[in-house]
């Protein structure tokens, strides 16, 4: 099985389905199968069909037409600089890449890449991809350490949609609302998921609060996935009107951590909704866990600490998935301890351009720190390249953090380690006042020591207007460090 | 057989794309399928004991030879092996995630 069959089958049961919405735009099912085929015909004997460009039908249909091509698709990050996007084209060439038309001028000149352009009525009986086929070559957001060009084969994206999706079960009124970039993991895989289901996805250019609003309750959204940093700013939105969003049914959340007072928030504004966290990685083609609508209200109406912590934790593995934490001498790390998180499962890969990093065993080490509860409830505490070692003590930032965000004079926060010549690293923090509120570095430093060792009580509290993310709400740690080595 | 091969059944309106191929005859309603597309000669309806119907968007699997196939046109025929009737996969429904 490959990717274009999933379209194919879609297609042929019922073409005039409408499949995606941008604007004024709507194409079907039948329509986007025939993109899929002229674009395979532009993409010629090129090895690999890039894309350049934001959400639109064509980034969707060429994901199909690299697949009718039996070439991989690879999505480019177009808010890179030219300087970045010509050195990501270079490891991934030669290609033909589509570029939308804000992004055509930036396709570098050299003999390696080439322009892709839609070849009307075109259509080519390429060699049909295998599972073992790459489908999907994926830049990681490299928020520690320059992006990886990832490989998706179809055989970690396509059992998925088979085993988690019912064909074509999608109701005639589902529309999902699409924010997240077209090079984002959660973009592929709600393609892969909403065209099996025959959903319709309504795509957003680019992400605005007042815009997703306004394209949730006009286009009658039906689910939605949003990133940590835009679900705050649409409750704001939500709140300030008092209109609701009556026809959203499913919110899910996910790419980074999520405080659990903002999904309390949500939980208070909009109680019919069905909420999901999930946690997943670009290497292993998405979801791994999830937190479920039944879990959020267990842990919202629970009087029982350890329950009620759930809100905080990104769920229980997926039934395919296995998740272990282990120590630092490779040890499996009994629940309730905190250690690296490895995870096994077919939709795995964890395999780079470059190297592999799966074990033989199947076990991908996903650099992420948690620890998994008595009942299998997987909490995050961060990248494990963030740990703070303070005196030959490991802090995670995340406890620190938790503990700042919930006094009621911070809106956000962020805890990094510096380099330090007594401790080796000592704990600093960023953060950035509630509406109305005026944080007080003495009287946090006191509020973070009532709860937590006086070891992670930061040494400095920086108050600051906002904090660095990148495009899909991931914490720019290392703008943080760079900012205070300047600063020393 | 071949993986993504369309297959019809000539005793209803039964097509199925192979998911996972094997190297078996794929029956529906107690007739051999034909490749979908090619004009093959309807072959009455589906025999008795065969008649249990197919559904679409279902995946139906032959546990003996492994062959996987999904209903993406559904029919009144059962799919079978030998006369051994495929059964019907169940998929383990998440909330959506993404």
């Amino acid at each position: 099985m490959n990717l274009i069959m999933l379209l194919d089958m879609v297609a042929q049961a019922d073409p005039d389905r409408i499949a995606v919405t941008t604007g004024d735009r709507s194409v079907s099912y039948g329509e986007l199968l025939a993109m899929a085929h002229e674009l395979a015909a532009g993409i010629g004997s090129a090895p690999v069909a890039a894309y350049l460009g934001e959400n639109s039908p064509e980034a969707v249909a060429l994901l199909f037409g690299a697949s009718v091509a039996g070439v991989p698709y690879a999505p480019i990050n177009y808010r890179w600089t030219d300087a970045q996007i010509a050195e990501a084209l270079d490891r991934i060439a030669p290609l033909a890449v589509l570029a939308d038309a804000g992004c055509a001028s930036r396709v570098p000149d050299n003999d390696a890449v080439r322009h892709l352009t839609q070849v009307p009525g075109g259509s080519v009986d390429g060699a049909v991809p295998d599972e073992e086929s790459p489908a999907v070559l994926l830049f990681t957001s490299g928020t520690t350490s320059a992006p990886k060009a990832a490989v998706l084969r179809n055989r970690h994206l396509v059992p998925y949609v088979l085993e988690t999706i019912d064909f074509l079960n999608a109701d005639p009124d589902e529309a999902i609302l699409v924010s997240v970039p077209p090079y984002h993991i959660a973009a592929v895989s709600s393609v892969l998921t909403s065209v099996y289901s025959g959903r319709r996805m309504v795509q957003l250019i680019t992400f605005d609060p007042d815009e997703w609003v306004r394209t949730v309750r006009s286009e009658r959204v039906t689910q939605a996935m949003v990133v940590p940093t835009m679900l705050n700013r649409i409750l704001d939105v939500v709140e300030a009107d008092g209109l609701g969003l009556p026809h959203l049914r499913h919110l899910s959340y996910g790419g980074g951590r999520m405080p659990a007072q903002v999904v309390e928030r949500a939980m208070a504004l909009l109680p019919d909704l069905n909420l999901v966290n999930a946690y997943g990685l670009t290497e292993t083609s998405s979801t791994i866990t999830l937190l479920s609508p039944d879990d959020h209200r267990t842990a919202a109406a629970s009087e029982d600490p350890a329950v009620r912590a759930r809100l905080g934790s990104v769920g229980k593995a997926l039934p395919s998935v296995e998740i272990e934490v282990r120590g630092p001498d490779g040890v499996v790390l009994p629940s309730g301890v905190a250690g690296e998180i490895f995870v096994r499962g077919d939709q795995v890969s964890g395999e780079y351009l470059s190297h592999t990093a799966t074990e033989e065993s199947g076990w991908y080490p996903t650099r992420d720190r948690g620890h998994l509860d008595a009942d299998g409830f997987l909490f995050l505490d961060g990248r494990a390249d963030d740990v703070i070692v303070r005196g030959g003590e490991n802090l995670s930032p995340a406890e620190i953090e938790d503990r700042l965000a919930a006094h009621a004079s911070v809106a956000e926060c962020a805890v990094i380690g510096v380099p330090d010549a007594e401790w080796g690293e000592r704990v600093e923090a960023f953060v950035v006042p509630a509406e109305g509120g005026a944080p007080d570095p003495e009287v946090l430093r006191g509020w973070v020591r009532e709860a937590l060792r006086s070891t992670k009580v930061p040494a400095a509290i920086h108050v600051v207007d906002e904090l660095p993310y990148n495009e899909t709400g991931k914490l720019l740690r290392r703008e943080l460090r760079a900012r205070l080595a300047v600063t020393a | 057989m071949k993986t993504g091969m369309r297959l019809a059944s000539v005793t209803c309106a039964t097509e199925v794309m192979v998911v996972r191929a094997a190297d078996v005859a794929l029956e529906c309603g107690g007739a051999p399928m034909v490749e979908a597309g090619t004009d093959a000669a309807p072959a009455g309806a589906p025999a008795s004991g065969l008649d249990a119907g197919t559904e679409l968007g279902k995946r139906y699997v032959h546990a003996a030879s492994g062959v996987q196939v999904l209903c993406v046109k559904p029919g009144a025929g059962t799919l079978s092996v030998a006369g051994e009737p495929l059964e019907l996969v169940a998929s383990k429904q998440l909330p959506s995630s993404d």
